[in-house]
C-alpha cells in the first residue's frame, strides 16, 4: 500500500452567511511534493489555507494530515498536529509587540521551548536566507517596508523547519528580484527539509518555479489540477485565461466600464 | 415593522451574548490552571495594569478623600455629629468608595487598552498566527491579563484606601479645623477588618471582570479599525456596568454578615 498524502482535503464547504466560498473542494497533497494553487482574487484560495489549518472551521467535508481526520479534533489533539505546520500569512501578521528577530525565533522560543540565546542565533540565520541583516533583527515590524515584513514573515515560518509549510502569496509586493530570491528559498526548503508546501500565488513566473503541481481554483471548486509542465497545454480556457491575464474569456468580472 | 420581532431579536442576542462569554470565561478559566503559564508575561502585565495605574488611581483616590470629608462635614454638622466625620469618610472609602472608582478607572484604562491589543492582533491574524506557532492564544494573551488584573487590583485599591483617608484627613485639618489626633483616632476606632477586607473582595472580582471583558471583546472583534474601536468600547461600557452589578451583589454577601 502506498502512504497516504500528506495532505487529503475532500468536498469542503464552507460559506459566510449567504456567501459560498468553498464549494466542494478535493485537493491532495503528496508528501515532499511542491503543489501551487492559483485562482482570481476572493475565489477562497486563503479560506482553503486557513481550514485546513484548523483557523476556520469548515461546514462540511473531510481534511486529512497524514491520514488522521481533523476536522472535529479536539483542541489538544489540534495543537499536536499545528507543530507540522508553519504558515506566511497573506497580511504577514508579525507581532507588532515584539522586535524582528523574536518573531522569527517565536516558534521555536514558545513552541519548542528554545533557550532565547541559541533562537536567536537561528532566527539571524534565517533573516540572512531572506535577505536581511542581522540589524533588521533588532527593529520593530512597524519598521519594515511592506515587502520587508513579508521576508520576516516566510523567515519565521520556515524557522521550526516543520515539515509542511504553506505559503499564502509569498512573492507579492516584492521586486522582481526579490521574489526569485524567495522562490528559490521556497524550492530550497522543499529540497532541504523535505517540506510539503502548498503555496497560493498571482504570480505565474512564481508558481512554474516552485511547483510541482498546480490546482486552479474557480467558484470554490478546484476546476484543474495536474503538473506545472502540463499548464501550457490544459486544455481548460479558464486556466488559460488566467496564466494569459485576459480580461476577456469565460472568467468574467464585474465591473463598470467607463 | 413588528415590534414583538425587534424585541425578540434583541433577547436572543443578548443570550447569545451571555452564552458566548459564559464559554469564554469557562476556557480562559480552564486555561488558568493547566500549565504552561508564561511568566515573563504575567510580569509585564502586572506591571502595566498595576504600576501604571498608581497615578490614576491615587488621583481619584486622593479627591474623593477630600471630597467626602467636606460633603459629610456639611451633612453631618446639620445634627451637630462632626465627629463622624473621620469614621464616615475611611468606611465610605473602604467598603464602596475605593474599588467602585478605582475598578471604573482601571476598567477605562485597562480594559479599553486590552481589547484594542488583542483586537488588532485579531483582525491582523497575529492570533491566528500565534496557533500556527503553536502557542495556544488563550494562554498567552488571555491568562497574563486575567491573572494579572486579578491580581493588582486589590493591591491597587489598598493603596487608594490609603491615599483616600490621606485626602480627607488633609480636608479635615486644614479647611474643616479638625484636631490631628483625634481625626486619626476616630479614623480607626470604629473601622472593622471586614470594612477593608469587603472591599478588597470586590477589588478581586472587579479586577477579573475587567480583564475578562478586555480580553473577550478583543478576541471576537472583526472587521478591521472599526471593529476594534467598537470592541474598545464595549469592552469600557461591558466592564462598568458588569462592575456595579456585581458591586451590589457582593455588598449584599457581606450586609448579612
Ligand atoms: N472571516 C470571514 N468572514 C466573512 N467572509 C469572509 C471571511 N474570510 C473570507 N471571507 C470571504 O471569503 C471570500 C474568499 O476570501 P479569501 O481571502 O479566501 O480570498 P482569496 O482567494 O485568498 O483572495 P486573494 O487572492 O485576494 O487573497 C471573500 O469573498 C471574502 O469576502
Ligand atoms: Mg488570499
Amino acid at each position: 500500500m502506498s502512504a497516504p498524502p500528506k495532505i487529503a482535503v475532500a468536498g469542503v464547504h464552507k460559506r459566510f452567511g449567504k456567501k459560498i466560498v468553498l464549494d466542494g473542494v478535493d485537493l491532495e497533497v503528496a508528501r515532499g511534493q511542491s503543489l501551487v494553487i492559483i485562482g482570481g482574487s476572493g475565489t477562497g484560495k486563503s479560506v482553503l489555507l486557513k481550514c485546513i489549518l484548523g483557523l476556520i472551521r469548515p461546514d462540511s467535508g473531510s481534511i486529512k494530515v497524514d491520514g488522521t481526520e481533523t476536522v472535529g479534533m479536539s483542541a489538544s489533539d489540534r495543537e499536536q498536529v499545528m507543530r507540522k505546520f508553519g504558515m506566511l500569512f497573506q497580511g504577514s501578521a508579525l507581532f507588532d509587540s515584539l522586535k524582528v528577530w523574536e518573531n522569527v525565533a517565536f516558534g521555536l522560543i514558545q513552541g519548542r521551548k528554545m533557550e532565547r540565546a541559541r533562537a536567536r542565533d537561528i532566527a539571524i540565520e534565517k533573516l540572512g536566507q531572506v535577505g536581511l541583516g542581522p540589524e533588521v533583527g533588532e527593529l520593530s515590524p512597524a519598521e519594515l517596508s511592506g515587502g520587508m515584513q513579508k521576508r520576516v514573515a516566510l523567515a519565521r515560518a520556515i524557522a521550526t523547519e516543520p515539515e509542511i509549510i504553506f505559503f499564502d502569496e509569498p512573492t507579492t509586493g516584492l521586486d522582481p528580484i526579490t521574489a526569485d530570491v524567495i522562490n528559490d528559498l521556497i524550492v530550497a526548503c522543499v529540497k532541504r527539509l523535505g517540506a510539503t508546501t502548498l503555496s497560493i500565488t498571482h504570480d505565474m513566473a512564481s508558481a512554474r518555479k516552485i511547483a510541482d503541481r498546480i490546482a486552479m481554483i474557480y467558484k470554490g471548486r478546484i476546476i484543474w489540477q495536474g503538473p506545472v509542465a502540463d499548464i501550457d497545454r490544459s486544455g481548460n480556457d479558464y486556466v488559460d485565461q488566467f496564466i494569459h491575464g485576459r480580461a476577456e474569456g469565460p472568467i468574467k468580472m464585474d465591473v463598470l466600464k467607463p | 415593522m413588528n415590534p414583538f420581532a425587534a424585541v425578540g431579536r434583541v433577547v436572543l442576542a443578548f443570550f447569545a451574548e451571555t452564552g458566548r462569554i459564559a464559554l469564554f470565561t469557562a476556557m480562559a478559566l480552564r486555561h488558568c490552571v493547566s500549565p504552561p503559564l508564561y511568566l515573563r508575561l504575567l510580569a509585564r502585565q502586572i506591571m502595566v495594569v498595576g504600576y501604571y495605574s498608581l497615578p490614576v488611581v491615587g488621583l481619584t483616590a486622593l479627591f474623593t478623600g477630600m471630597v467626602l470629608a467636606l460633603q459629610i462635614y456639611i451633612g453631618s454638622s446639620r445634627f451637630n455629629a462632626e465627629s463622624a466625620v473621620a469614621t464616615i469618610v475611611v468606611i465610605g472609602l473602604t467598603r464602596e468608595l475605593g474599588p467602585v472608582l478605582s475598578g471604573l478607572m482601571v476598567a477605562g484604562r485597562v480594559a479599553s487598552a486590552m481589547a484594542a491589543e488583542i483586537g488588532t492582533m485579531r483582525v491582523t491574524e497575529q492570533i491566528d498566527a500565534l496557533t500556527t506557532l503553536s502557542t495556544n492564544p488563550f494562554k498567552y494573551l488571555v491568562v497574563p491579563r486575567l491573572i494579572a488584573t486579578t491580581l493588582a487590583l486589590p493591591l491597587l485599591v489598598l493603596i487608594a484606601d490609603i491615599i483616600g483617608v490621606m485626602g480627607g484627613y488633609l480636608v479635615g485639618i486644614h479647611k474643616l479645623g479638625f484636631n490631628a489626633g483625634s481625626y486619626l483616632h476616630n479614623t480607626f476606632e470604629f473601622l472593622k477588618a471586614l470594612d477593608v477586607v469587603s472591599g478588597l473582595v470586590k477589588a478581586t472580582v472587579f479586577g477579573f471582570l475587567i480583564a475578562l471583558m478586555g480580553c473577550y471583546h478583543g478576541f471576537h472583534s472583526k472587521g478591521g479599525a472599526q471593529g476594534v474601536g467598537k470592541a474598545t468600547t464595549d469592552a469600557v461600557v461591558s466592564a462598568s456596568i458588569l462592575i456595579l452589578v456585581a458591586n451590589y451583589f457582593v455588598t449584599e454577601l457581606f450586609f448579612a454578615q
